[in-house]
């Protein structure tokens, strides 16, 4: 187990700025009038509407359905009526609208009966990651992936460790912190129903030391389930340790192959919130329909965690934390580092949303000028990806995208731990997430042009076929009309045979 | 000294059978160059080179009766990827085959449609289905956007318009273009 911790590279010391939102308790914040639910909050395919305008909804009910293997459910988040499915703004960086169901709340919060999973240890894996794929769980450390696939191990490899990650690496975020402070008993039984999911032998629980209530709170929670497959470990606190690759690192001294996956290696990683919510839908029947979410910042009033519905717009999750305070210069989805800036607070809080984060223009100085790239070399020694971001930029100004790839661009994880330690003050980053839609944009148009090319060829030689056919038929046409007119020929010459023969006869009588 | 040279010899027999042997045997039929020309042209099969289609602009290329700057839908992205195949110069587009457009989709206006498959007949990549004397439509995702469809239209009910930009599709700006309207306004 992990009796020695490991270091992983790179990575960066920064402040916590998390005390703000610590202070008080996590807050329920109440059903608001109005839920947006976006159809695609998670990575895979959006989710496909069950429900039509006009129709009752309840809470906890099914409103549209996961669609193909990577995609999740949704739940309505409370009861109401299903006023549209239409276009609304998203928190997305794009700042487009995208489809969403929009449910008018009847202020009753009735919710579906719940059906728990309650004898669940004497359940079959499968039905333990059937129950999670229909309660619309997915990862709520940010990424958004389906769990019920993370929980289905590795058919080849036995699985050896479980990770939960309660690392919560990146400044201000504090949503998992508060979370195990308050919850830990649903974070470890959590643990324990994944571990039956996964066939796993053991569980790590990391959290890093700059926490320490909530290992408290763990130790606690532990000491009562007395599970002797599940062990805390305190990590130090060090930029990006949340990350799934370097917290795999530092608990086992193992790297992730860069094209591959944690369960390559025997290992899965989940974040505290997801097992807690895997809680939730097995022990209490309950879908996934509310998070904790980061309100902070210095344009918040009332910094705190707020368990808020899924689906409650950003605007209202302010108010309800006391308004704007102050001139907000920025509104963040996320944390500082790896966050992105929302277009307005009408998006509402998706699955993904672990911290709202409001800034005013001294938290947030304007971006000093770029100046040109030194090679000093010191976002190769930040990056904890072990890439070489000066190439990388390097290669995206020159918009050489295949250079790019060679130097491994598809293995940054945007931790922005370059961006902070250039000299330059070169947005690295931005430039990176640049060349990635372009490539993947690159790759699509590929693949239609082979689409197009192949649908083409297909006309082609349906076209030269029907032109070959159409060729034989007259061919043949003329052939019958060639044999007819030598029909006619022969009769007639029976004609004038016959002619002759009476004749003849006429000549003789 | 005779045994060096019939060893040669008979060395030298046996090599060239060999060799002889592998040329007719494996002997590849297709022109690499023109595939791989072919694998950089964008596929509209919309025939603004002045050939009917990709790939016998590509064979054109590759007899050398073509230049490589003659396909506006590639852009100057495709045309730099030729030179570099070809081991030639870019140039700039050549102005009288078109210039260079953002992704289009040939949209029909389906109240206007008479049902006449004229349309049909001249999508290169059977993206437009329907019968005669029954409204048409475009299969959106098989669309190259060549526009071939529009001109044959009688009633004019085929427009081009631009790829709509969704949260699926929304590429990051590069950066500088990013900050500059801020810059903009800071001066401003």
């Amino acid at each position: 187990m992990a009796e020695r911790l490991h270091r992983f590279r790179g990575g960066l010391e920064l402040p916590g700025m998390k005390e703000a939102a610590t202070a008080s308790p996590i807050r329920v914040m109440p059903p608001p009038k109005r839920i947006v639910l976006p159809l695609s909050q998670h990575i895979g395919e959006p989710a496909k509407p069950r429900v039509a305008p006009g129709e009752r909804v309840l809470r906890g009910q099914m409103v549209a359905a996961a669609e193909g293997v990577i995609s999740a459910a949704i739940h309505a988040s409370t009861s109401g009526t299903v006023v549209a499915i239409e276009d609304h703004l998203v928190p997305h960086p794009s700042g487009l609208a995208a489809p969403c169901i929009i449910i008018d709340a009847d202020g009753r919060d009735e919710a579906i009966e719940p059906v728990p999973l309650s004898d669940w240890e004497n359940r079959d894996a499968g039905e333990i990651r059937e129950r999670v794929r229909d309660a619309g769980i997915v990862g709520l450390g940010g990424a958004a992936f389906p769990s019920w696939i993370k929980l289905s191990g590795n058919r080849d490899q036995p699985l050896d460790t479980l990770i939960l990650n309660g690392a919560e690496c990146e400044p201000c975020i504090s949503c998992d912190d508060m979370l195990m402070r308050e919850r830990a008993d649903e974070v470890i039984s959590g643990a324990r129903i994944m571990l039956r999911a996964l066939h796993a032998r053991h569980c790590l629980v990391a959290v890093e030391d700059n926490k320490p209530e909530a290992a408290e709170a763990l130790q606690a929670a532990l000491a009562k389930f007395a599970d002797p497959r599940i062990e805390l470990v305190i990590v130090p606190s060090r930029y990006p340790q949340g990350g799934e690759r370097q917290l795999i690192e530092t608990l086992t001294g193992r790297e992730v192959p860069h094209d591959g996956l944690p369960l390559d290696i025997g290992i899965v990683c989940h974040n505290v919130a997801t097992a807690a919510a895997v809680h939730r839908a097995v022990v209490h029947g309950e879908p996934l329909t509310s998070r904790i979410v980061t309100v902070t910042g210095g344009g918040v009033a009332e910094p705190c965690n707020v368990e808020a519905r899924i689906g409650t717009r950003m605007s209202e999750l302010i108010a309800f934390c006391g308004g704007y305070r102050g001139d907000v210069a920025r509104l963040i989805m996320g944390g500082p580092m790896m966050g992105f800036t929302l277009r307005s607070d009408d998006a509402p809080v998706i699955k993904a949303s672990n911290c709202l984060l409001a800034g005013t223009a001294e938290e947030f100085a304007p971006r000093r000028e770029t100046l040109p790239c030194i090679r000093c070399g010191a976002c190769a020694d930040a990056c904890p990806a072990s890439l070489l971001p000066q190439m990388l930029y390097w290669h995206t100004r020159a918009r050489d995208f295949e250079r790019v790839q060679e130097y491994d661009l598809f293995d940054c994880i945007e931790c922005g731990s370059c961006d902070l330690v250039c000299p330059s003050q070169i947005p690295l980053v931005s430039h990176f997430r640049y060349a990635k839609t372009e490539i993947w944009g690159k790759n699509e148009e590929r693949a239609k042009a082979d689409n197009a090319r192949r649908r083409h060829e297909a006309r082609q030689a349906r076209l030269e076929r029907e032109a070959r056919e159409q060729e034989e038929k007259r061919r043949r046409k003329l052939e019958a009309l060639e044999k007819m007119k030598s029909g006619d020929a022969k009769k007639a010459e029976i004609a004038a045979a016959l002619e002759r023969a009476q004749k003849r006869k006429e000549e003789r009588s | 000294m005779l045994t060096a040279i019939l060893a040669m010899t008979l060395l030298a027999l046996v090599f060239g059978a060999l060799l002889g042997y592998a040329a007719t045997k494996f002997r590849v039929e297709d022109d690499p160059v023109v595939e791989r020309i072919v694998a950089i042209l964008p596929q509209t099969q919309c025939a603004q080179c002045g050939y009917p289609g990709c790939r016998p602009y590509a064979e054109a290329i590759a007899k050398g009766e073509a230049d490589i700057n003659q396909c506006p839908p590639g852009g100057e992205a495709g045309i730099r990827a030729l030179a570099e195949l070809l081991d030639r110069e870019p140039k700039p587009l050549s102005a009288e085959h078109g210039v260079e457009k953002p992704k289009l989709l040939a949209v029909i206006d389906e109240q206007t449609c008479i049902g006449c498959t004229l349309c049909i007949q001249a999508c290169p990549v059977d993206a437009i289905v329907g019968a005669a004397k029954q409204m048409h439509t475009v299969i959106e995702a098989e669309c190259t956007g060549c526009e071939l469809c529009v001109a044959p239209c009688p009633v004019n009910c085929i427009d081009m318009v631009e790829v709509p930009v969704t949260v699926r599709n929304w590429k990051w700006p590069e950066p500088e273009k990013w900050l500059s309207p801020m810059k903009d306004a800071a001066n401003g």
